[in-house]
């Protein structure tokens, strides 16, 4: 080895005393910090503590931000109106990277280190996936806002909750009716080769059958993709309606070389706005989306019968008629989504007020009485709309919106309804043990 | 559709890769060809080059082919000026020893990675490309700014070729490389040439970058698959050999659209890696390169 200056030579430097001493000054320095000395307070006045794991880097850092700024506005709308229980509410944020492992970690570093009071605002389903046995061995109640049917399953375990936002499944099913009556009977489906895609891989056939259409090809796409346009040929020739939901930092690229190699000769186009999210529908290239639909969680266009809970709720969030950031138009929102995180934190509030939520010895109490909610109103609280939840699977049901690309905007053209998403529970959370 | 058109775009597509991976992997095989030193932190010039170019042109008002054109030339240039500080603090610090290196180059791919996140953020952002034009054939349509890439690209290689055979700074660049220690007893300042030889070969994959920008958008990870994808080229095609790097990413770049678009890309990413380990049982110099002396 050509190691000439000695750099790998461990021999070349020993330890002294005096280093040695100074390391051993400077670690008890730090152990008698102020963010070592426990928190002696008594409860009552001290904040709760709401974990949240935050996708601030990796793939889903766009919905993240977004994620992050729609919490932040609840948290602050709670505390002006008195916090929970008599208790401001204080969000701690670690960043798991989109990633299952991290997230993972994050969720131990909650439990051990900042001791929250629970764990919330997951998004992405592997992370959610990989970050649920870390909940329930710290048995520390996590609320997911991440659409994956991974919860509902009853595969996850009794500690981990999805009470703001609908799972694909359930979409899938109250939107499969309008595809198959308006869109187009034989469908090609291309989705992200991961967990959430899977829901749509899994789902989408048989509720597509039961309607009198087909899927008649399925094309996964890894999340972290670049380059799209190889992917297309396997679209079959006869196609009526592509079923596209992408996600990951390239979403905008998919869109732009989907039109590339279609132009408006395209079949039917019904998206996930996955697809879409935090990315302007007027980039240069995506003319051809025109006239295409698209499914929205909460719609990202101010739309003419908005009520005032949700005129309210874009204000509190910061989020102007077409969805973008105030003052920024082009810091588009992930508006179909992030409503989420503000439905999930009055929840959250709900179970807590009814539980006499007092520290983490009573978070066995708290999943019981989130298990108890039967159905959220709508309302400043749940601006998205009306909704009901299964305790027994730990799940909301609501509306959802298809929205049709006019003029440069998103404009809802159909509203599902609530029992349209209904199915029959997989399981029963409330049998495993707390 | 039928197999003609496939096998078509599955070439176009394969062409584009390889016009990037090219220039790219030229870039790495120049440093480690000149310097005999392996710079891991190749794909983050590539990733600076990309973040720069939109940094630019959203800065610059206009036309977007304005923009485009200012952030083609400015950005390779500040790519440059960072290369040329790093190698004058670090690599030769280390008197360019190979695994002192290799560690210090790890730890420049992270600082300036961890620097895009911190100052860009971790968001994708798009670039507009300076003309949109589709290319309608018969069967799919196809934008023609990615052809305007590969012909870019094969200017720039041209380019790079002449200088290097053609002019008196490539036949420094040349004998520096053939023996270092002669050259330096010929009066080259060797030490010059090995900063001027590394901003290059940053240059280079950020010149790269910024052609591929308009295509798919700059994000902070962006310099992961080019970095890997050049090591791969640069070891098929013989360390330091340029006509071997060329030969190399068209090879990869090919053989990765054809077989993506046929097969799957996990399989393309396969055949690749189990190429590397053919060449390096069978023929160690590589396919182009000559045996070490």
């Amino acid at each position: 080895m050509a190691d000439k200056n000695g750099f790998f030579d461990l021999s070349k430097t020993t330890l002294s005393r005096r280093t040695a001493l100074k390391g051993l000054a400077a670690g008890a320095g730090l152990a008698l910090a102020p963010g070592f000395v426990r928190y002696s307070q008594a409860q009552s006045s001290a904040p709760i503590k709401i974990g949240f794991q935050l996708h601030r880097t990796g793939i889903g850092a766009a919905y993240g931000r977004w994620y992050e700024k729609t919490s932040a506005a609840a948290v602050k709308a709670i505390n002006d109106a008195g916090g929970i229980n008599g208790r401001k509410v204080e969000l701690v944020i670690e960043d798991d990277g989109t990633d299952p492992a991290r997230g993972a970690e994050v969720v131990g570093k909650f439990a051990k280190q900042h001791k929250t009071d629970i764990v919330f605002g997951t998004l992405f389903s592997h992370v959610v996936i990989g970050s649920a046995p870390a909940a329930g061995e710290n048995k520390i109640p996590y609320f997911v806002v991440s659409e994956g049917h991974h919860v509902a399953s009853t595969k996850l375990n009794r500690y981990v909750f999805q009470p703001g936002i609908t799972d694909v499944k359930s979409q899938i099913q109250s939107m499969a009716p309008w595809i198959a009556a308006n869109a187009g009977k034989k469908v090609t489906q291309i989705f992200p080769d991961f967990a959430f895609g899977y829901d749509h891989r899994d789902y989408l056939p048989p509720a597509l059958k039961a309607q009198g259409a087909d899927v008649i090809a399925q094309i996964a796409i890894p999340p972290t993709e670049s380059s799209f346009t190889k992917y297309f040929p396997q679209i079959p020739a006869e196609t009526e309606v592509i079923y596209h939901v992408m996600v990951g930092p390239a979403v905008l690229t998919f869109v732009k070389e989907l039109g590339e190699f279609y132009g408006s000769q395209r079949p039917q186009l019904f998206g996930f706005i996955d697809s879409l999210e935090a990315v302007d529908v007027n980039s240069p290239g995506l003319e051809f989306l025109d006239g295409s639909h698209f499914w929205e969680g909460s719609p990202r266009y101010a739309q003419p019968d908005d009520t005032a809970a949700q005129k309210a709720y874009r204000a509190a969030v910061g989020i102007d008629d077409n969805g973008a950031a105030l003052g920024d138009p082009k810091d588009v929102s992930t508006a179909a989504h992030m409503f989420g995180c503000w439905e999930t934190l009055y929840v959250v509030k709900k179970a807590m007020e009814d539980a006499g939520y007092k520290g983490p010895e009573d978070r066995a109490k708290l999943v019981e009485a989130t298990e108890a909610l039967t159905e959220f109103a709508e309302g400043p609280e749940h601006p998205q709309g009306p909704k009901t939840f299964n305790g027994k699977i730990h799940q909301c049901f609501g509306i959802q919106n298809i929205s049709k690309v006019e003029g440069g905007k998103l404009k809802v053209v159909h509203k599902t309804k609530i029992e349209d998403g209904l199915y029959e529970p997989e399981g029963d959370y409330t049998t495993q043990a707390l | 559709m039928h197999f003609g058109p496939h096998l078509l775009l599955a070439a176009l597509e394969g062409l584009v890769t390889s016009a990037v991976l090219a220039l790219t992997a030229l870039g790495l095989s120049l440093v480690f060809g000149v310097m005999r030193v392996v710079n891991v932190a190749h794909g983050e010039f590539f990733m600076l080059g990309a973040v720069l170019a939109w940094a630019i042109s959203t800065a610059i008002a206009g036309h977007p082919a304005i923009g485009f054109v200012a952030a083609l030339v400015i950005g390779p240039l500040l790519v440059g000026l960072v290369a040329f500080l790093a190698e004058w603090l670090v690599l030769r610090r280390l008197g360019y020893n190979p695994e002192g290196t290799i560690v210090a180059t790890i730890g420049m791919l992270y600082i300036i990675q961890q620097l895009a996140l911190s100052f860009y953020g971790p968001e994708a952002r798009p670039v507009e490309p300076p003309f949109s034009y589709r290319i309608l054939l018969p069967w799919f349509g196809y934008s023609g700014y990615k052809l305007s890439v590969v012909a870019a690209s094969a200017l720039l290689l041209v380019l790079t070729w002449l200088v290097l055979t053609r002019t008196r700074i490539g036949l420094i660049m040349r004998a520096t490389q053939y023996d270092r220690e002669t050259a330096q007893a010929f009066g080259i300042p060797v030490e010059r040439v090995y900063a001027g030889v590394f901003a290059i070969g940053a240059m280079l994959a950020a010149i790269a970058a910024v052609l591929i920008v308009p295509i798919s958008q700059a994000h902070y990870l962006m310099g992961q698959d080019p970095l890997l994808l050049s090591f791969i080229v640069v070891i098929i095609g013989g360390l330091g050999s340029l006509r071997g790097t060329v030969v190399a990413a068209i090879l990869i770049g090919l053989s990765d659209g054809i077989i993506s678009m046929f097969f799957s890309p996990t399989l393309a990413k396969i055949i690749a890696t189990l190429v590397v380990a053919m060449v390096l049982v069978f023929r160690p110099q590589g396919l182009f390169g000559t045996t070490q002396r």
